[in-house]
C-alpha cells in the first residue's frame, strides 16, 4: 500500500520540471478549501465596501470597512471605555483560560472515572445528562445571586459550559481503548494504574481533544454573552457599551475580533489534535 | 512436571447459554510444546485461551502454570490477538519494548531486547516506523515480537493469522515455527483452519462444540519437516498429511451442529 502511494507521489524536484498548468492543478488540489474560503471572504468584504461606497445604507447602521479599520487602530492604541482593545481581549481570554483549566483538571478525571467504573457511571450519568442541556446563560442569574457579578461568577459560568462536553467526551473515549488492547497490556503485566496511564488515557486522547474543542466553542459564546450582562471589561462588554452609544464601527470591530478568536481556537485545536494524535485518522 | 501448563477438569458455563462453553476439559502443555487447539467457531477455543491468560475464571476445575494457580492475567503469559492490539501512539520499537517498560527495565536494556526481537521477526529496519504505516502481516509480527520480548513462559495466540491473506499467512506460519524452534518458547495457538493446525502443531487437540470438549489429541511432526527445509507443498501433498486432514475434517463434520453452520 505505502509503496504504491510513494510511486504515485511526484517528488519535488520532478514537480518543478512539470508544465505550469499541471503545477497550478496540484497547487489548486492541495489548497482548494483555503482558496475557496479566501474567495468568499473577499467577495463579502467587497460587497460590504460597495454598499457603503454607494451610500446605500447610512453609516450609522453600516460603517465602511476602512472606518472599522481606523477604529481598530484607535481602540488598539487609545482604548474604549477605559481599556484598550488588547486589555478587553486579555480580560476575555483570561476568563476562558481559567474556566478551561478547571474544566480540564476536573472533567478528565471524572470522565475517566465514569468510563471505567459502572457504579460511578450509574451515579453520575443522570446528573451530567440533567445539567448538560441547560444553556449556561439560564443559570447565570442564579450564579449572580450566589457569587455577585465579579470574576468568580464568570469563570464559574465558563467552567460549567466547558465541563460537560469534556466529561462526556472523556467517558466516551475510554471505550475506544478496546478490549483486546487492554487485555494485551494486562498480559504484559500492566497494573490497573499502568493500564489507565499507558492505554486508556492515550486511547481516549483524540476524544478528549474533541471534547475540549466543543467545550471551548460553547464556552466562548457563553462568555461573550455573559460579558454583555455583567462586566466592566471584556470583548462582550466592549460591544455592548459601544452599542448603547451607537458607536457602530466599534460594535462591528468587537464582533470581528470575537469571530477571529473563535476561529483561531478552532484551528489551533485541530492542529493540536493532528500533532498529538496523528494515529487517529489512520487507525480508527 | 512442575514446568507444565495444566488445565484440570475445567468447565465454563456462561449465563443464559444452553450448553457449557467448556465441559470438563483437561489438557497439559509441556515446556517446549507448540499446542494447537483446532475446532469450528463456537467450540470454546477462545474461552480456553482466555482462561489460560487469566481474563476469565472457570466455573469449576482449575488451571496452573509451574504449579502456580492461574487467577488473573500476568506477564508470564503473553497473548497475541487476531486484531493486532498494538498501541498506535507508540512506534514499533516502543510497542515491542512496552512490556519491559511496564516492568521497569531501563531504556537501553529494553531497547536492546526489543531490537533483537524485531530482528527475529524480520522487522529490524522498521523499528522507528509508526504502527499505522505497517501492513496487517507486519503488525502481527510486531505483536509476536512484543509477546516474545516480555520473557513470558508461554505465548497464547488467538487465531493470530485469521485476518491475513493466504500468502501472508503461510509466511507467518513459517516465521512462527522458526521463532518457536529458535526460542524454545511454549506456544498455545488456536485456529479453525485444519491445514494450519496440522502444519504448525507438535501437539494437536481437536475440539467440538455443544458442549465444548476435547475430542482427540494427536502428536505430529509435520512442523519438523518444514523446519528441516522440506517444501510446504510437498508436505501438504504427502499422503499421510492428506489422510489426517480428511480424517479431521470428517470428525468435525460428523457434528450435526456443524453441518448447519457450514
Ligand atoms: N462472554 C460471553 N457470554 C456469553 N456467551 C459466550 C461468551 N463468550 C463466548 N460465549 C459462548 O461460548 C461459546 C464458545 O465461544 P468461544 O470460546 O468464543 O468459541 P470459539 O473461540 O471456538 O469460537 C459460544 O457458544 C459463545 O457464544
Ligand atoms: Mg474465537
Amino acid at each position: 500500500m505505502s509503496t504504491l502511494e510513494s510511486t504515485l507521489v511526484i517528488p519535488p524536484e520532478a514537480a518543478s520540471r512539470l508544465p505550469s498548468k499541471l503545477q497550478w492543478q496540484g497547487f489548486w488540489q492541495r489548497h482548494q478549501y483555503l482558496l475557496l474560503g479566501l474567495i468568499s471572504v473577499s467577495a463579502l468584504t467587497f460587497i460590504w465596501w460597495l454598499v457603503t461606497a454607494l451610500e446605500l445604507v447610512p453609516s450609522l447602521f453600516l460603517p465602511a470597512p476602512q472606518a472599522v479599520w481606523n477604529k481598530f487602530l484607535v481602540v488598539s492604541s487609545q482604548g474604549f471605555m477605559d481599556a484598550t482593545l488588547w486589555q478587553h481581549t486579555a480580560a476575555s481570554l483570561q476568563r476562558i483560560l481559567l474556566g478551561l483549566w478547571f474544566a480540564v483538571i476536573i472533567g478528565i478525571p471524572v470522565g475517566l472515572w465514569i468510563g471505567c467504573n459502572q457504579v460511578v457511571r450509574g451515579l453520575l450519568d443522570p446528573l451530567v445528562e440533567i445539567y448538560r442541556p441547560i444553556p449556561p446563560l439560564a443559570y447565570l442569574p442564579l450564579l449572580v445571586i450566589w457569587f455577585g457579578i465579579g470574576e468568580t461568577t464568570k469563570v464559574l459560568l465558563i467552567f460549567l459550559a466547558i465541563l460537560a462536553p469534556i466529561i462526556i467526551a472523556t467517558a466516551h473515549g475510554v471505550s475506544s481503548a478496546g478490549k483486546s488492547r487492554q487485555r494485551a497490556a494486562q498480559s504484559l503485566g500492566a497494573t490497573p494504574s499502568q493500564l489507565l496511564w499507558h492505554v486508556t488515557l492515550p486511547a481516549a486522547l483524540p476524544s478528549i481533544l474533541t471534547g475540549v474543542r466543543i467545550g471551548l466553542g460553547a464556552g466562548w459564546s457563553t462568555l461573550v454573552a455573559a460579558e454583555l450582562v455583567a462586566a466592566t471589561r471584556g470583548l462582550g462588554f466592549m460591544v455592548q457599551s459601544a452599542a448603547q452609544f451607537l458607536v457602530t464601527d466599534t460594535v462591528i470591530l468587537g464582533i470581528l475580533v470575537i469571530a477571529a478568536i473563535a476561529f483561531a481556537i478552532e484551528i489551533g485545536l485541530r492542529y493540536l489534535q493532528k500533532r498529538l494524535t496523528p494515529w487517529y485518522s489512520h487507525y480508527e | 512436571m512442575s514446568s507444565e501448563l495444566r488445565v484440570e477438569q475445567v468447565s465454563v458455563v456462561y449465563p443464559e447459554q444452553a450448553f457449557a462453553a467448556l465441559d470438563k476439559v483437561s489438557l497439559t502443555i509441556g515446556a517446549k510444546d507448540l499446542t494447537v487447539a483446532l475446532g469450528p467457531s463456537g467450540c470454546g477455543k477462545t474461552t480456553l485461551l482466555n482462561l489460560l491468560a487469566g481474563f476469565v475464571q472457570p466455573s469449576s476445575g482449575q488451571l496452573s502454570l509451574n504449579g502456580q494457580r492461574i487467577t488473573r492475567p500476568g506477564a508470564d503469559r503473553a497473548v497475541v490477538f487476531q486484531d493486532d492490539a498494538l498501541l498506535p501512539w507508540l512506534n514499533v520499537l516502543d510497542n515491542v519494548a512496552f512490556g519491559l517498560r511496564l516492568q521497569g527495565v531501563s531504556k537501553t536494556e529494553r531497547e536492546k531486547t526489543a531490537n533483537a526481537m524485531l530482528s527475529l521477526v524480520g522487522l529490524a529496519e522498521f523499528a522507528q516506523q509508526q504502527i499505522w504505516q505497517l501492513s496487517g502481516g507486519m503488525r502481527q509480527r510486531v505483536g509476536i515480537a512484543r509477546a516474545l520480548a516480555s520473557h513470558s513462559e508461554v505465548l497464547l495466540m488467538d487465531e493470530p493469522f485469521g485476518a491475513l491473506d493466504a500468502f501472508t499467512r503461510e509466511q507467518m506460519q513459517e516465521l512462527l515455527l522458526k521463532v518457536w524452534s529458535h526460542t524454545g518458547r511454549r506456544i498455545f495457538l488456536i485456529t479453525h483452519d485444519i491445514e494450519e493446525a496440522l502444519i504448525l502443531a507438535s501437539h494437536l487437540v481437536l475440539m467440538t462444540p455443544r458442549p465444548g470438549r476435547i475430542q482427540e489429541s494427536l502428536t505430529l511432526d509435520f512442523n519438523q519437516r518444514w523446519l528441516k527445509g522440506e517444501p510446504i507443498r510437498s508436505i501438504k501433498s504427502d499422503p499421510s498429511f492428506i489422510r489426517l486432514r480428511e480424517q479431521l475434517l470428517s470428525s468435525l463434520t460428523a457434528q450435526p451442529a456443524l453441518r448447519e453452520a457450514a
